[in-house]
């Protein structure tokens, strides 16, 4: 049994060690945006943030993971009350099938943390590990150029959230 | 061919008992539509005319609810939105009235598979035509109650209003069975200058869920009780299963149960991590016998020419009055490429009571459920197959061996649901593969610089291995008692398969055009996006390049002056002046600009794309800069959907075109991952992409999903043409053949 500290929450998981943190996220935790695209860390579409920064979490296992604290799409908001990051994508449509849409946002989301104010280029440079078949990539650099106009303006509500 | 199907809804129709329904429906159009034509009755259009009846389609419960059936699928391409959007304008509802249903062997009608473009041509225009036809019925019954003509009265949001001010909801106005008649062949359409919610671009419905951690895909299903399964597929093509002692793997934690039939191998644990454990000691723990089958990679040009062909002369037109000056030929290739899709492929399936039921993202329920019964031996009524959306496909992908795999393991642990998830490496090697292709070309300029004579030869295997039957599916061709791979078949004309696109659209005087069918299948192939249409139109727009090059002339100008279409002109028009194409433009040092257009099948949407390419001299790197395009596609429903679908088009037709080919060697597949097939990162990204909508109120729906492959793949290659002066006739245009163009 180890304790898993996910989107604000203490969870009990029973799962061997070794059991990379994407099947605890997806089966133990029922959560859904993390998605399994190759089990390698080629693509990117299981990527959470941990400690404020991105990881894959198809190749990370559980066992590493004590103490920290884990964030996935789910704990960034809902479709009532969307983070800034998940408005942006649905303004821009910045979606086809959205399989790899999950793992793009938090990649970007922990860029936008560290970084309010990132250039294109920068952007770019981020979401290099994130694949995308479809062909969003337009949409997908339109939505993060929104969600940093979108933080922009939340920064000065008092409700605004951050991933740990 | 649906029959059951259709008793099914009726069952589930709720209505006031047994109101007989006095008038027909043909009465209810008579004062709104011209008298059907004489014998032959014509049928009604889309895939009304294989499910003709109104309730295959469109259900209006008491309470008002209305439920809208496609028997197509939500690929991510928007089809759901638009089918939304189509049927609410022409039932006269709110957007947010209806819900959708999609593809499902107990709930809709069989509209074989989501591809080719036609979800929108077929589906959106039953769903069109079919809701025209009930708010008709609608009308006719209020009519009938408000004792007033059907034209004296409208609708507004679900609601029937005479000129009094009486008003009868659709919910009051349907009875049992008012629905459960056959489509017309004509229908009262709306005016396209009235529409409220088609030609909007409206929010797609999945997105909110998708970019929420919503339930979204088959491989987010949790089904009490669901165990999860691994196979483990043999190393290669044709390997025997020779050994596989499974006893310390059955001792493995979690591991319930090792389904072994023939070559088939998969083991099912009680958690997904277990699942993989296993697999990988039961893949350790198997010992085949492998047979080195494959051809030779780096000779495919060879490879194709020489394997037995049936050869066909699909067009040819003859004027000896047009004779020529110059001549020139080309040939140009295509290796075999991937779906590659982002999420391998999932399915789950219970088997109860000796009924099956299969969750998948198969592009086709019913083939699918087709397949599954052969191979299982059951009655098709007892498979059920349902849509769940999966990762983009693009074509024939995993999906329906998944859903196989899925089938065969449940059926070994009754009750229980199964899921099986496929890993990366199996659905890199195992996925079949859009097929290699070889076009020669052979054309003759006239004293004018006009093309006087066109000659086109494309060699090609099937571009469609999809089940039907069991046989095209892997688990029941690795099963003790196997299906036998069917016999591959040419497509037919005019859409075609390897001879899609292959008939110029362009008027030349003298023309031939050969289609070398190859049977013989080295890879494993089937359907992918845009068929044989992207090397022929990349063959086709490249050649048309080399020959304007050979005339002087402005490529622009060089196909408007082959071209009497005027859609097609009007969409090469609009992406010229887009990109502010100009006649002797230079384009900046080490760039290049490029110019390509098709319509898609010579049958469905118009596409042009003009495009600046910037090649590194040193390192041969291409670098797309920038696009545009222009696009008609007949009546637009959702122009930002067309928009996305245009945009990914060229995205994803630019990473097939500069970067991919499936490798392997004599014997096993080699590309097996995203390190071994490459294909477009971030740092490739163009910088801006444009796409103009031509629309065309009132126009047939013309479809949109694979137009714009063709079109880029030949753009980018003419634009490398520009820029370098060296023309590249293989795909993929790798850095590597660029930079051997340039020092050659």
């Amino acid at each position: 049994m180890m304790t898993l500290k996910v989107n604000g929450r203490e969870h009990q998981v029973d799962a061997e060690p070794d059991t990379p943190l994407l099947y605890v996220l997806r089966n133990d935790l029922q959560l859904n945006a993390a998605k399994f695209g190759c089990g390698l860390g080629q693509c990117g579409s299981c990527t959470v943030i941990v400690d404020g920064k991105a990881v894959l979490s198809c190749v990370t296992p559980m066992v590493l993971l004590e103490g920290k604290q884990v964030t996935t799409l789910e704990g960034l908001g809902t479709i009532a009350e969307p983070a800034p990051i998940q408005r942006a994508f649905m303004e821009e449509q910045a979606a086809q099938c959205g399989y790899c849409i999950a793992g793009m946002m938090m990649r970007a989301q922990a860029l936008l943390q560290r970084n309010s104010k990132p250039t294109d280029e920068q952007i770019r440079a981020e979401l290099e590990p994130q694949l995308c078949r479809c062909g969003t990539h337009m949409r997908i650099l339109r939505a993060v150029h929104r969600a940093i106009r979108l933080m922009d303006t939340a920064d000065a509500a008092p409700a605004n959230r951050s991933a740990q | 061919m649906n029959a059951p199907v259709i008793l099914d809804r009726r069952r589930v129709l709720t209505g006031g008992g047994a109101l007989i329904v006095s008038f027909s429906l043909a009465d209810a159009f008579a004062q709104q539509q011209e008298a059907p034509a004489a014998a032959p009755a014509p049928s009604p259009p889309g895939s009304l005319k294989t499910s003709p009846y109104l309730d295959s389609w469109i259900r209006i419960d008491a309470d008002g609810s209305i439920t809208v059936f496609t028997g197509k699928a939500e690929l991510g391409q928007g089809f759901k939105t638009a089918a939304h959007q189509i049927a609410a304008e022409e039932l006269d509802v709110a957007f947010g009235a209806l819900k959708v249903v999609t593809a499902d062997t107990k709930l809709t009608a069989n509209e074989g598979y989501t591809s080719g473009s036609n979800s929108m041509k077929d589906g959106g225009t039953a769903i069109q035509n079919a809701a025209a036809q009930v708010r008709a019925l609608l009308i006719a019954e209020a009519a009938r109650r408000f004792d007033l003509p059907a034209e004296n009265l409208r609708t507004e949001n679900g609601t029937v209003i005479a000129p009094d001010g009486r008003r009868s909801t659709y919910g009051e106005l349907v009875a049992a069975d008012m629905l459960h008649v056959q489509a017309q062949p004509k229908s009262k359409l709306k005016d396209p200058s009235i529409y409220k919610v088609m030609g909007q671009s409206v929010p797609r419905v999945d997105i909110p869920a998708k970019v929420t951690g919503g339930a979204a895909y088959v491989h987010d299903m949790r089904l009490p009780g669901m165990l999860h399964a691994r196979v483990v597929r043999p190393p290669s093509y044709g390997a025997q299963l020779t050994e596989c002692d499974t006893s310390a793997i059955e001792k493995l934690p979690g591991v319930i149960k090792i389904v072994r039939d023939g070559n088939f191998l998969a083991v099912v644990a009680e958690r997904e991590f277990q699942s993989v454990k296993a697999m990988n000691a039961l893949a350790a723990a198997a010992k085949w016998k492998e047979t080195a089958s494959l051809p030779k990679q780096d000779d495919l040009l060879n490879v194709l020419t020489n394997l037995p062909s049936q050869n066909t002369t699909i067009f040819e037109r003859s004027n000896p009055a047009a004779t020529g000056v110059k001549t020139i030929e080309a040939t140009y290739t295509r290796p075999y490429q991937a779906h590659g899709s982002i999420g391998p492929s999932c399915a789950v399936a219970q088997f109860v009571d000796g009924a099956m039921t299969v969750w998948s993202h198969t592009q086709g329920v019913y083939p699918d459920r087709q397949g599954i019964a052969e191979m299982l031996r059951m009655p098709p009524a007892s498979v059920r197959l349902i849509h769940v959306e999966g990762s983009g496909c693009y074509g024939h992908n995993g999906a329906d061996d998944a859903a196989a795999d899925a089938a065969l393991i449940a059926r070994a642990l009754p009750g229980r649901p199964v899921r099986v998830q496929w890993m990366r490496e199996q659905e890199h090697a195992w996925e079949p593969y859009g097929p290699a292709m070889v076009t020669k070309l052979k054309a003759t300029l006239d004293s004018a610089g006009k093309i006087a004579d066109w000659n086109f030869e494309v060699f090609s295997n099937t571009h469609s291995m999809r089940p039907g039957g069991a046989g095209s599916m892997l688990a029941a061709q690795h099963m003790a008692q196997p299906f036998a791979v069917p016999a591959p078949k040419p497509l037919p004309l005019p859409e075609g398969g390897g001879d899609r696109n292959a008939i110029p659209f362009y008027n030349f005087p003298n023309a031939h055009v050969v289609h070398h069918f190859i049977p013989a299948m080295p890879l494993r192939i089937s359907a992918m996006r845009a068929l044989g249409a992207y090397h022929n139109v990349f063959s086709i727009e490249s050649f048309m390049d080399e020959l304007a090059v050979l005339a002087g002339a402005d490529p622009v100008e060089f196909r408007l002056k082959h071209l009497d279409d005027q859609r097609g002109r009007d969409v090469i028009e609009k992406a010229a002046q887009g990109f502010g194409w100009k006649k002797d433009q230079k384009p900046p040092p080490d760039r290049g600009f490029g110019f390509a257009f098709a319509r898609y099948k010579n049958l469905a949407a118009y596409c042009a794309v003009a495009c600046e390419v910037e090649v590194n001299r040193e390192s041969g790197r291409p670098r797309l800069v920038r696009a545009v395009a222009a696009v008609d596609s007949g009546q637009v429903v959702n122009p930002d959907g067309l928009t996305n679908q245009i945009e990914g088009a060229i995205v994803q037709s630019m990473s097939w075109t500069l970067y991919e080919a499936v490798t392997f060697d004599d014997t096993r597949i080699t590309s097996t991952d995203w390190q071994t097939y490459p294909i477009l990162r971030f740092n490739s990204v163009p910088e801006s992409i444009q796409v103009h909508i031509i629309n065309r109120p009132g126009q047939p729906f013309l479809g949109s999903g694979e137009t714009g492959q063709g079109p880029a793949a030949a753009s980018i290659a003419n634009a490398i043409a520009n820029a370098t002066g060296k023309r590249l006739r293989n795909l993929p245009l790798t850095r590597k053949r660029i930079k051997d163009a340039i020092d050659a």
